[in-house]
């Protein structure tokens, strides 16, 4: 018997009507914890509506939210907001406040000692790339868009909460600085840890950051599951058009070369294989084939470029053109569309 | 340049009092401002967490701001009397509107965002106002700080009405003396004050909010050190004397009055003519100037005191008349001559109060006195083709009763018809009139025929030091001479300028004289 794990978040049958109008109507989810969970959906669809709920910014009209196992009707809502890291588009940093003063709100709320939160702080500006020699003691005003976002994303993790909550946190920024932001975000070690909860309109940005997704439309759920099977698999019509404009690009950001290798043809090779010519079977297909096309010192074969996949399983590589690769790509399609 | 001058003397001779004046005149602004900011800033805060009562408060601040200052001085008098108070409340109530106003569009103007985020990372409802709304909306909350500073500095002249002194004192001495350096003396140092508040407050708003929050907290301090000026300077003395601006500015007023009488000790405050009787009967003052007629002595139970060195000069009021009149009717002189000597101050006063305080008809008034003294006589029929005796008189109570008193003799006994011409506004009018021919006849003042209309020079005026006899002789011969006009004999009282006290306070302290006064305040 695998003991039960609490989960992170229980919410269950939310709703939320302003004015006579439905803006939430039964939205259920649970989390385990580490999980992130991307809520999604068009403009007005509640998504925000349901995040605010989950730290009581925003009171249900009915139905409950557990967290960590405790209804979050029984702490103070300061208490319950000084346990989840909280962060929004707009950013939201005190104006009157230093960048290192912005960072230990939290920390100095809950009572830390000054000298903990002086090198928490420290230790958080560093790893987001803000040295604190230069940015500590300076205004929110004299940072860039990018830098500020940085800030309030240190400043929801200072008191290392196990939960965050985030609001269309990339949303405010260029494309560029958001993409390179968004990477960053990703391989922060602090976020991996967590359980993560994160509103986005932005379709690429939800495949690409969650473990689980909750499309909302509406304000009531229409699929909830991984991007895999919100592609794959979509519930309803709406899920299918909302991801319709976008699938060739989804198809190979989500799918892994281990789905493909079933179609994949494996065969001996004299080649010595190297880090340079090798690529995880982890990898997506959008990532290997950036790798077929750029790579310049490749082995070639009948004048295509080839790279080589370990296998899992046989310990045998698999070679790897983009032909094939392609080849295997739409028979794996066809597959997950027919089951 | 001569007016520079005469401005730079006249601080120089009244430096104390222009260094007093000025403290009262911040004190009063600090004092108000801090109350304003006292309960303007909490009620503003409050109003961001009740929106919806927003536009009421500010509509209800907003009314209080369009009542005339004057008018809203009228309004408090009733309610709190005269001295600091109503004025405090007054310039208090001016600063609410720009305080509240500025409160509410402070902290509504703080960035939404920053609320959220703010209340998303575990702010309780008090840290929110606390450490967020209320230090960024500090540079709108000081814009209106600044704003009703600049408005008091301005509206606090006024408290020179109601004896709370400041820089008034002087704008109003000068208006009522017609002396523009005077009110410039008073005008230059208050708009001075209002630039330097202005200024200053300016300087503050520029700062960064860290540095705001530090001059917000100094500012609490610095408010009530201000405002405890106006405390400080205030002579404190056995009686406060309640005197009118132009009695303090007048040379027959109270410059000569300590020329003659010493009073030394004798701490005044400067206030609105209309107020100073209400001054003495609320008790507010022990010790004003009036006229020695004027109705409200006996309503009030007040005394004049004696002038036993003649300070003041002789206002016998007595009857002007053309030549010609008299020439085509001689009986009227004997008519005219009834009232000579018939109404002593005390009858004028009486006769006053009863216009003026008991609301009767001058003319009821009038035949109620001749009844009394035996004088009336049912009108006679008009003869035909009767003469008509023009009658005229100033705008207020003596005049209208002396023009009905004449009016009721002349048709009691002769056949002559009168008209009455009353409220012919100032003396200019009223002697123009009768220069003119337009009237027959009005009661005139010895002291104002000799200084407003004869102007005879300084040296001439000195020499008649005073003495009744003397002055209606000079302007007798004068009026003759170069008017063609003749002045009877006079009616009796003496309406000049006098010094009042509750007649029970007098008496209590055994004063009847001013010399009295001198000696007690000596003691």
């Amino acid at each position: 018997m695998v003991p039960p794990v609490t989960p992170a978040i229980r919410a269950q049958h939310l709703s939320k009507h302003y004015d006579g109008h439905a803006v939430v109507q039964d939205v259920s989810f649970e989390l385990t914890p580490g999980e992130t969970l991307v809520l999604l959906g068009p403009s007005g669809c509640g998504k925000t509506t349901l995040l605010r709920m989950l730290n009581r910014l925003v009171e249900p009209d009915s139905g409950t939210v557990e967290v960590f196992g405790q209804d979050v009707r029984h702490p103070r809502p300061e208490q319950l907001r000084r346990g989840i890291g909280y962060v929004i588009q707009q950013v939201g940093l005190l104006p009157h406040y230093t960048v290192a003063e912005n960072v230990g709100v939290v920390p100095r709320l809950l009572g830390h000692a000054p000298a903990s939160i002086a090198t928490r702080t420290e230790e958080l500006l560093n790893r987001l790339h803000l040295p604190p020699a230069r940015y500590a003691n300076q205004y929110p005003h004299q940072l860039s868009g990018g830098q500020q976002q940085r800030v309030g994303l240190a400043r929801a993790l200072a008191a290392d909460p196990p939960l965050i909550l985030l609001d269309e946190p990339f949303g405010a920024l260029d494309p560029i600085t958001r993409t390179s932001i968004r990477r960053e975000f990703r391989e922060l070690e602090e976020l991996r840890r967590k359980t993560m909860v994160l509103v986005t309109h932005d379709v690429q940005e939800a495949f690409e950051l969650a473990d689980r997704i909750l499309l909302l439309d509406a304000g009531q759920v229409q699929q909830l599951g991984t991007p895999q099977e919100l592609l794959f698999s979509p519930a309803n019509d709406f899920v299918r058009r909302f991801f319709a404009a976008e699938q060739l690009a989804l198809q190979l950001r989500t799918l892994r070369l281990t789905d493909l290798l079933p179609y994949l043809v494996s065969g001996s090779t004299n080649n010595s294989l190297s880090n340079r010519n090798t690529i995880p079977p982890t990898a997506t297909i959008q990532e290997a084939i950036e790798a077929l096309s750029n790579a310049s010192e490749l082995t070639t074969l009948a004048e295509e470029q080839v790279l080589f996949v370990r296998s899992a399983d046989t310990g045998s590589p698999i070679s790897l053109t983009i032909s094939s690769l392609m080849g295997a790509f739409g028979q794996a399609i066809q597959h997950l569309r027919r089951s | 340049m001569k007016l520079l001058t005469d401005l730079f003397s006249f601080w120089l001779a009244q430096a104390g009092k222009l260094g007093e004046q000025t403290l009262q005149h911040i004190g009063l602004t600090a004092a108000s401002l801090l109350l304003g900011v006292l309960v303007g800033v909490p009620l503003g805060l409050w109003l961001t967490r009740r929106p919806r009562l927003a536009p009421w408060v500010l509509g209800a601040a907003g009314i209080l701001q369009t009542i005339p200052s004057i008018a809203m001085l009228g309004f408090l008098i009733p309610l709190m009397g005269i001295g600091h108070w109503p004025a405090i409340l007054a310039l208090f109530l001016y600063a609410l509107l720009p305080i509240i106003r500025n409160t509410v569009a402070g902290v509504q103007g703080v960035p939404a965002a920053v609320v959220d985020a703010a209340r998303g990372l575990g702010l309780t409802d008090g840290q929110l106002l606390r450490r967020v709304e209320l230090p960024l909306a500090l540079p709108v909350l000081f814009a209106g700080i600044r704003t009703a500073a600049v408005i008091n500095v301005g509206v606090a002249t006024l408290a020179a009405y109601v004896a709370a002194g400041g820089l008034g004192e002087f704008i109003f001495g000068g208006i009522a003396l017609n002396n523009p350096v005077m009110i410039l003396a008073g005008a230059i140092p208050a708009a001075a004050l209002a630039l330097a508040f202005d200024a200053a407050l300016a300087g503050v708003q520029r700062l960064s909010v860290r540095n705001l929050t530090r001059v917000g907290r100094a500012l609490l301090v610095a408010l009530p050190l201000l405002a405890g000026l106006y405390l400080l300077p205030r002579a404190t003395g056995k009686l406060l004397a309640g005197f009118s601006p132009e009695f303090v500015g007048r040379a027959d007023g109270l410059p000569g009055l300590r020329q003659a009488y010493g009073l030394r000790h004798l701490p005044s405050v400067v206030l609105a003519p209309a107020l100073v009787y209400e001054a003495a009967r609320n008790v507010n003052v022990d010790v004003i100037d009036g006229y020695s007629t004027d109705g409200r002595i006996k309503a009030y139970q007040l005394q004049v005191l004696h002038d036993d060195r003649r300070v003041f000069p002789p206002y016998y009021a007595a009857p002007v008349v053309r030549p010609q009149l008299l020439a085509a009717h001689p009986e009227l002189r004997a008519v005219f001559a009834k009232l000579t000597g018939q109404l002593s101050d005390s009858v004028m006063t009486d006769l006053n109060y009863r216009v003026d305080y008991l609301h009767q008809e001058p003319k009821a008034v009038a035949l109620q006195f001749l009844r009394r003294r035996g004088l009336w006589q049912a009108p006679r029929p008009l003869a035909p083709d009767a003469a008509v005796v023009r009658l005229g008189s100033k705008i207020f109570a003596e005049q209208y009763i002396l023009t009905e008193l004449y009016a009721a003799l002349i048709r009691g006994y002769t056949s002559l018809d009168v008209s009455t011409k009353t409220g012919l506004g100032g003396t200019t009018i009223c002697f123009e009139a009768l220069r003119t021919g337009a009237i027959d006849m009005y009661p005139e003042y010895t002291g104002t025929g000799l200084l407003v209309l004869l102007q005879p020079p300084p040296a001439v005026v000195d020499s008649l030091g005073g003495n009744a006899d003397a002055v209606f002789r000079y302007v007798q011969l004068g009026f003759r001479r170069r008017y063609g006009l003749e002045w009877l004999a006079p009616l009796g009282f003496n309406n000049t300028y006098a010094l009042l006290m509750r007649r029970q306070q007098a008496a209590t302290l055994g004063i009847a004289s001013i010399s009295d006064l001198g000696a007690y305040l000596q003691r």
